[in-house]
């Protein structure tokens, strides 16, 4: 790490470095977007992978962090840039050219924050409607809810979106860009629609059955977690893991109770970090299953999907003994987990090992080894290595692109450097890959099983916390493997009870968005394969 | 008057009083809740054939797509056909949360629903806003948007919870009449006159 | 071997003694035209309630057990619910064509009804070209989903009937082109004819080789004809909320799902005629005894029962494979079973000259 630091500083000794883990960097906005370009394309540091952008408000100003990691060197680092001009205006430079996800994460900062991004081609809010008044996530926002009440009223909607640009004088010019031509076919697919598995919206230019552009909606389950976990203690805010991104419930539960433990200098006992594995490996397959079953059911097998929840069904009902819910279990906290294990715990989980293969089987050979399917989803929506990355798609969607992107093995945590399982990475790229990728990890989730249910130590499974949780101030950043990808928090504490920012950068997020990308040309059937396979959830991508 | 349904005996309901209430409350109104046969075929038909709305914003949802697979299997109450067209479908499961943008379309697949149409409040969010009820962006519950017929509490509510929800509801068209003062309907009109959709004149 | 026809002529016989004959004729006319209707709506209710229980079957469930006894019940009471539910009426539409669409359809499954053979002289009209009659019929279908999908001013129901369009006119071709075969081998185009040739063989046995290709190519384009699994684009419900019939409510959209089941019945009714000898039991030359025996179960049971196998097929076909692409469909279409129906039909007229089949 001290390494890393020292290259920055030699690199750019005008800025500030700060952090151990993972180092901050502090750079003026003017020179942002070269510092920017610098650390993308320099052949040592290659930090080729955005995974967020921060929109912070310390009261006094506004400002971005930007999460930056090296697909090479499996480093992240912070880079921290304050916003120019006033309250009402907030300006920084966009670096939209650089990684193609930034054009999403700046409209989301934009959104919450009001920062506006100079040269970014699409400059709208990205949950709120447009007409939404203030910025929610700023401390001084008005949640006066007679500023924006619930209206019955459709929202104002308009095929232009803004671009902010300098002009030559210094001057904020804001220029509107037209995103559907006025003779293109528009199809709305979506709010509700049983194929965008939820509620997302894509605004879709067809011409004949052919895709010509797609303008993703989001929003329409955005329900401002990030703003609500501002009020709460560090505990309460623990249950809005499980209504995110619903199947990976204990892994995000694990992710946050981490970061907490870590920035509190929390020891959690053996036990208790065997079983949080456990259960993130069991919600891992059943994500898993649940994404084959609806994915065949898109794609008009529907039986599929009733075989696929009998697997899923076995294991909520194992989750079920233990944590009590089939949904939302809550089951971690900090210090470890809420209660100790069902006394038939291991004989259900091997139960579950036993019949596994033969359903795996089964789904092969009904679906994966037909010829209708293997036409519908080989060579569909191809995604490569780069556009991967610039994308910043992770998950089985960017393992089938080549890119071994698994955070448990580039930024291993709790005990998952001890175990022995293979990342699955496929180069393919294309719809059939993104499905086979998910198939073989519930084997490696059934392997890590293996290994770990005659091996539960003994010992206590939660250790005592204080119940009113003080952090030191400070701030800390952190990624974990959920079952759809890389989940990132970050979190900022003020040493009270509750968190002064919690970010959560989410996996499904990039993933809806570079859908336009990969479905352009294609069929609209396409776009039920392509989307399908990207396995999205919508409350992930809103939060 | 007795509500009753097949293979369930009337003391298994939990809440007797609630359609005891509803019917006693009807036959003040001058309603004659013991309805003539044609009515009686009429409300079996209505009754035993509910078919959902694929509609579901968040987890709710796939606790409903349980509902429909092999262990709770709804198809037994023939309730599987799930319609895709709100203009085919007679209840609306509101399942997840309703939030600030998603309302105006929300109001809209409620008005295409075809007469008659049903709406079932599932899980906290729909009821109140759940978690998320202090939320900025979230609906305090969808009792403001839509007449609700049924709420299932829960976070989200079990498969179980949901057939008994939707059980309930198949008991509630039992007592409604098709000729004459229709009960429903009225109080229905009343809720729309009440909610205006803005800047929409009828 | 009963034959229905002494019932239907004795009717006619006393209704001609007792009233004029264009009185008679009227009455007769009127008398099958209920009773075609109630055929026509039980059956569809039946087709329903088969379907769910099959499908809850391929997938580990019950299906409907609880309206009447084993949920029997069950598609009457959607029928019934579906009968005084709200027609919504909308604006900026083609009220003419959005009303007589429906109609279109269920009229085609009906006319086609009128050809089938039933059982043993039980067939409301029989003449030479019988068969022709039936493809034509069938064909009208396709307008009505094109009307349906245009008239809505919808854009998933316009892509829906475009789909429907495209697919329906393609597979006509195969359909007709099989059908041509196996009208080949039994030398009439009158469906009493075609039935009559079977006596003594099956024409899937007796045409050997060639028929059995037809029927294969037959039943892949029976089931993208009647917009069924694999081949339900048009209302593909993940890709088009519900295709052509998205904005039809109340009765007319039990139209459209009524006219599904039966174009199902007639496709699976057609190939019981082409292929199983309609309502011919079955029979082997040279054992007498076993043909004898046969001739025990009666005609209409033949036939409705060879209808429900081959619909099972079909519906098993649904339940278990993946939607086709749009470009898929077609060029499976164009591209392998069209030119193996031209290469199958010379091959059934080689045999038919060379006398080389059974």
């Amino acid at each position: 790490m001290a390494n890393i630091t020292e290259k920055l500083s030699k690199l750019f000794p005008q800025a500030t470095i700060e952090g151990e883990n993972t180092p901050v960097m502090t750079v003026p906005a003017a020179q942002w977007h070269d510092v920017a370009r610098t650390l993308r394309d320099n052949v040592e540091l290659k930090f080729d992978y955005l995974v967020t952008i921060v929109g912070m408000d310390w009261t006094e100003n506004l400002g971005c962090i930007y999460y930056l990691m090296s697909t090479d060197a499996d480093i992240i680092i912070g880079v921290k840039v304050l916003a120019e001009g006033e309250r009402s205006m907030p300006v920084l430079p966009s670096v939209a050219d650089l990684w193609n996800v930034a054009v999403t994460y700046e409209r989301e900062v934009y959104d919450f924050f009001g920062i506006v991004f100079l040269n970014n081609p699409d400059m709208r809010r990205l949950f709120l409607n447009i007409d939404w008044k203030g910025f929610p996530l700023r401390k001084d926002y008005d949640e006066d809810p007679a500023l924006n009440p619930v209206s019955t009223e459709s929202e104002r909607q308009t095929d232009f979106t803004d671009v902010y640009t300098r002009s030559d004088d210094g001057k904020i010019v804001k220029t509107p860009r037209r995103i559907f031509e006025k003779e293109e076919f528009v199809v709305n697919i979506g709010p509700q629609h049983p194929a965008t598995h939820g509620v997302l919206r894509f605004r879709t230019a067809v011409d004949g059955e052919t895709i010509k552009k797609i303008d993703v909606y989001c929003g329409y389950i955005h329900r401002g977690i990030e703003k609500l976990c501002e009020t709460l203690t560090y505990p309460q805010t623990l249950h809005f893991m499980d209504r995110m991104d619903y199947f990976s419930a204990q892994n995000y539960h694990h992710a946050l109770c981490m970061l907490y433990e870590k920035a509190a200098g929390i020891e959690i006992s053996r036990r208790a970090q065997v079983i949080r594995v456990m259960m993130d490996e069991l919600s891992r397959i059943a994500s898993h299953c649940l994404f084959i079953g609806t994915y065949c059911m898109d794609l008009g097998a529907t039986t599929m999907l009733f075989y696929t929840l009998r697997v899923r069904e076995q294991i909520l009902d194992i989750m079920e003994k233990t944590c009590g819910a089939r949904m939302t279990f809550n089951y971690d906290c900090i210090g470890g987990v809420m209660q100790d294990l069902a006394p038939d715990f291991q004989d259900d989980v091997k139960a579950l090992l036993k019949v596994l293969p033969a359903n795996l089987k089964e789904y092969n050979d009904i679906f994966t080894g037909n010829v209708i399917a293997r036409n519908r989803l080989e060579g569909v929506g191809h995604l490569t290595r780069e556009d991967a990355i610039s994308y910043g798609i992770t998950g089985p969607s960017g393992r089938a692109s080549g890119w071994a992107c698994d955070m448990r093995k580039l930024q291993p945590y709790s005990i998952y450097p001890e175990l022995d399982f293979e990342e699955v990475v496929m180069t393919e790229g294309d719809s059939m890959a993104r499905f086979k990728c998910r198939m073989k990890e519930i084997e490696e989730s059934a392997k890590i099983l293996e290994q770990l249910v005659d091996n539960i130590p003994d010992g206590e499974y939660c250790v005592k916390v204080p119940k009113m949780l003080k952090l030191p101030a400070g701030s800390w950043f952190q990624v974990t493997e959920g079952c759809r990808g890389a989940f990132g928090i970050y979190l900022e504490s003020d040493g009270s009870t509750k968190p002064y920012r919690l970010k959560l950068a989410t996996p499904c997020l990039p993933q809806a968005c570079v859908v336009d990308h990969i479905t352009r040309g294609q069929k609209i059937a396409d776009l039920i394969t392509i989307g399908g396979s990207l396995d999205y959830i919508v409350p992930d991508i809103d939060r | 008057m007795e509500v009753t349904t097949k293979s369930m005996p009337y003391e298994a309901w939990k809440d007797n009083e609630y359609i005891e209430k509803l019917v006693k409350e009807l036959q003040e109104s001058g309603t004659n809740v013991v309805v003539g046969s044609l009515d009686k075929l009429i409300n079996w038909g209505r009754s035993n054939s509910i078919w959902p709305l694929t509609f579901a914003t968040s987890c709710c949802g796939i606790e409903f797509v349980s509902l429909g697979a092999a262990r709770f299997d709804m198809a037994r109450f023939g309730w599987e056909v799930a319609r895709s067209s709100p203009r085919q479908a007679d209840f609306m499961m509101v399942a997840g949360t309703i939030v600030h943008r998603m309302v105006p379309v929300f109001r809209r697949l409620y008005d295409q629903l075809a007469e008659p149409k049903y709406v079932i409040a599932c899980g906290s969010c729909a009821i109140s806003g759940g978690p998320f009820r202090k939320s900025y962006h979230v609906a305090k519950g969808i009792e403001d948007i839509v007449p609700v017929d049924v709420f299932v509490p829960g976070c989200p509510p079990r498969p179980e919870a949901m057939i008994y929800g939707i059980m309930q509801l198949s008991r509630k068209i039992k007592v409604e009449k098709f000729f004459g003062g229709v009960n429903r309907q009225e109080k229905q009109k009343e809720f729309l006159a009440a909610h205006p959709i803005e800047g929409v004149e009828d | 071997m009963q034959d229905f026809s002494l019932i239907t002529s004795w009717i006619d016989n006393s209704l001609r003694s007792l009233m004029p004959g264009w009185l008679t004729v009227t009455v007769e006319c009127l008398l099958i035209g209920v009773g075609l209707l109630l055929v026509y709506s039980l059956l569809a209710l039946f087709y329903i309630y088969y379907e769910r229980k099959l499908c809850a079957a391929f997938q580990c469930r019950l299906g409907p057990n609880r309206v009447g006894p084993f949920g029997l019940l069950q598609s009457f009471a959607d029928m019934f619910k579906m009968l005084i539910k709200e027609i919504i009426h909308l604006d900026h539409i083609d009220r003419f064509l959005f009303g007589l669409a429906p109609y279109l359809v269920i009229a085609a499954s009906v006319m086609a009804f009128a050809v089938l053979p039933w059982g043993n002289g039980l067939q409301v009209i029989d003449f030479n070209i019988g068969i022709f009659f039936l493809i034509a019929v069938s064909s009208i279908g396709v307008l009505g989903i094109l009307l349906a999908g245009w008239s809505s001013n919808n854009k998933f129901t316009l892509i829906g009937s475009l789909r429907s369009g495209a697919q329906m006119v393609s597979y006509e071709l195969s359909i007709g082109l099989s059908v041509l075969t196996m009208v080949c081998l039994a030398g009439t185009m009158s469906v009493g004819g075609i039935v009559a040739e079977q006596e003594n063989l099956w024409f899937i046995f007796k045409g050997h080789i060639p028929a059995i290709i037809a029927f294969v190519i037959y039943m892949i384009a029976g089931t993208a004809e009647t917009n069924r699994g694999p081949f339900d684009l048009p209302e593909a419900e993940s890709e088009l909320t519900a295709g052509y019939h998205t904005e039809y409510s109340g009765i007319h959209f039990g139209f459209f799902y009524l006219a599904e089941y039966l174009n199902l019945f007639v496709v699976s009714g057609v190939a019981a005629l082409l292929f199983f000898g309609g309502w011919m039991p079955l029979h082997f030359p040279g054992w007498d005894a076993f043909n004898h025996i046969m001739d025990y179960i009666p005609s209409v049971v033949w036939f409705l029962g060879k209808a429900f196998v081959l619909s099972f097929i079909i519906i098993w076909f649904k339940w278990t494979f993946p939607r086709l692409r749009i470009d898929q469909l077609l060029a499976l279409e164009w591209k392998y079973l069209l030119p193996i129906n031209l290469v199958n039909l010379v091959l059934m007229v080689l045999i038919i000259v060379f006398n080389w089949h059974f």
